[in-house]
């Protein structure tokens, strides 16, 4: 069973969720996918029993002594990314036309490192992540190398939770890629609901079924009630309503998840939320 | 000249405060964050013209191929695959063009295909462009460039996507400043960290807003008068905020937090 948690807009409290949905689970591995800001793992401390640098992408690389500064790889990089021999690392795409029209054989693609990808273990727990490299290209294929190398610590059974990334594009479609269920975490703003409405489209076309969270629902009743409709006239269950509550800030600021706190009215919904998404689902665990 | 408003970690409240700045400054807005734009919402403009954003991808012509498979092996973004024919994954291509110089038969020409449309209105006095990628559209990078290499020579206020990937580095090429905005959670300091970073490899100016701000010594603000990081910016953390921003409303047009902009523009100017 993998849960996949999404919101198109940043910051609605994937991370929130996903880390108290995991406590709240027996079995279960953890990956997170907002491999540009990942955060998941600054909840725990925990070892790392796995570590390889992922190598996504490539780069040309032009040996300066066979290169004749003809200017042919200018005429031909759609990307504006080499100058007469001279590559930008951040503007090629690795594409390899450079090295094909070079009359010299003076370019070459090589391999760079992406990011460093490393499974973490807790006390209960594994979790996969990546460090992944300022400006690295390729994010959409180190989700999958990610997802990829959780999988080998799975057992028939687990529950994989998988914190997405903000947005609607390659990196969320690689990571409900292969899952059976989609979390969207939502908050009631304008900006949440015009981002929720597009993440949930994205989901309807990939045939990916969702359920719904609302994130501080009390903070806007009214936005939180065009939320509510707009899910009742679609036929998406709403699992969870969570209040507003200030120990959330402390449980962030505390690394802690906020299910950890007794009295939390918000870990109290989560766990509510937790109820109902098993029943949903059919769970035992 | 452009101002670039990131990151890192997504909503700590860039929107909030490209959108405020580009009415506090009069500039242009842009929304570069083309997966979830959302500054039209607070800015509401009129009088909104569009046009599509194509880009190219490769067709093939099936009684021209010999099924060499050269084109397959050209592409290093796995957007071609041989079986019986030549299937063509579009959405993966990046019009390198590589595929059809490599073609020995001449069967596989670019065509155009939609990914995005543009919009432009106005909103008050000042000019409002933004993105809005196609839904199932994986690359965002074709359409924050079209949108960032037809601007002015004006102010322009370019409102980043979240990350530290391809997309904003796509957006920082064309950056003369940038404003990083953040919130004092670990969070927000673990990803901040990484927009610093960004700015540093680019050699942009930065300096820093502080968003949702309890008190004025937190954990952005310790480690900003660390590494010598100028703080533009503390913006309270207040239920009124959250509420004016929820409804999609501006705070540079409300008299009680106006002041917050202009003081953050006086800051702006001296910021090299």
């Amino acid at each position: 069973m993998k849960l996949v948690i999404l919101s198109g807009k940043g910051g609605t409290g994937k991370t929130t969720i996903a880390v108290s949905l995991a406590e709240l689970i027996n079995n279960v591995v953890m990956v997170d996918c907002d491999v540009d800001a990942a955060n998941m793992h600054l909840y725990y401390d925990g070892q790392t029993i796995e570590k390889r640098d992922y190598v996504g992408s490539k780069i040309a690389v032009v040996d300066q002594e066979r290169c004749t500064k003809c200017g042919l790889c200018t005429t031909h990089c759609k990307f504006d990314s080499i100058e007469s021999g001279v590559v930008d690392p951040l503007k090629c795409e690795g594409c390899g036309v450079c090295a094909l029209v070079c009359p010299e054989g003076a370019i070459t693609l090589q391999k760079v490192k992406g990011a460093e990808v490393k499974v973490i273990k807790t006390d209960k727990a594994f979790i996969a992540k990546a460090d992944m490299e300022i400006g690295a290209e390729g994010s959409g294929k180190l989700i999958t190398e990610l997802k990829a190398m959780a999988a080998d610590y799975t057992k028939t059974g687990d529950i994989t939770v998988i914190d997405g990334s903000p947005g609607v594009g390659c990196p969320v479609i690689a990571s409900i890629t292969g899952a059976n269920m989609t979390l969207l975490v939502i908050e009631p703003t304008k900006s949440a609901l015009s981002d929720f409405l597009r993440v949930e489209e994205l989901c309807r076309h990939f045939s990916m079924p969702v359920m719904v969270c609302i994130n501080k629902y009390d903070m806007n009743l009214d936005v939180a009630k065009e939320i509510e409709e707009y899910c009742s006239d679609n036929d998406i269950d709403i699992v969870g309503k969570i209040p507003f509550d200030s120990a959330v800030m402390k449980s962030i600021n505390e690394l802690i998840p906020i299910v950890k706190y007794e009295d939390s009215k918000a870990g109290n919904a989560i766990k509510d939320m937790w109820q109902s998404i098993k029943t949903k689902l059919n769970l035992e665990v | 000249m452009n101002i670039g408003v990131l990151s890192g970690k997504g909503g700590t409240g860039k929107t909030l405060i490209a959108t405020n700045l580009a009415i506090a400054m009069n500039g242009t807005y842009v929304d570069c964050d083309v997966e979830e734009p959302n500054g039209f919402i607070f800015l509401k403009p009129d009088g909104i013209s569009s046009y599509d954003v194509l880009v190219d991808y490769p067709v093939i012509d099936e009684e021209l191929c010999i099924l060499c498979g050269k084109c397959v092996e050209m592409c290093e973004f796995n957007a071609l695959a041989k079986t019986k024919k030549i299937f063509v994954f579009e959405k993966l291509c990046h019009a390198c063009g590589g595929c059809e110089m490599v073609c020995p038969t001449g069967a596989l020409k670019y065509e155009k295909r939609k990914i995005s449309v543009i919009d432009e209105g106005t909103s008050g006095n000042i000019t409002c462009k933004r993105g809005v990628l196609k839904i199932g559209e994986a690359m965002a990078v074709p359409v924050i460039k079209e949108l960032l290499e037809n601007l002015d020579e004006n102010l322009n206020i370019i409102d980043c996507a979240p990350g530290t990937s391809c997309n904003i580095v796509t957006s920082l090429e064309y950056v003369d400043k940038a404003i990083l905005v953040t919130e004092p959670t670990e969070f927000g300091l673990h990803d901040f960290k990484r927009a610093v970073k960004l700015c540093e490899i680019f050699k942009i100016p930065h300096a820093v807003v502080i968003n949702r701000v309890s008190e004025d010594d937190n954990i952005i603000s310790r480690y900003c008068n660390e590494n010598n990081i100028e703080i533009l910016s503390s913006i309270p953390y207040e239920k009124k905020i959250a509420e004016i921003y929820s409804r999609g409303e501006l705070l540079a047009e409300n008299d009680e937090y106006k002041r917050i902009f202009t003081d953050l523009i006086e800051k702006i100017g001296d910021l090299q």
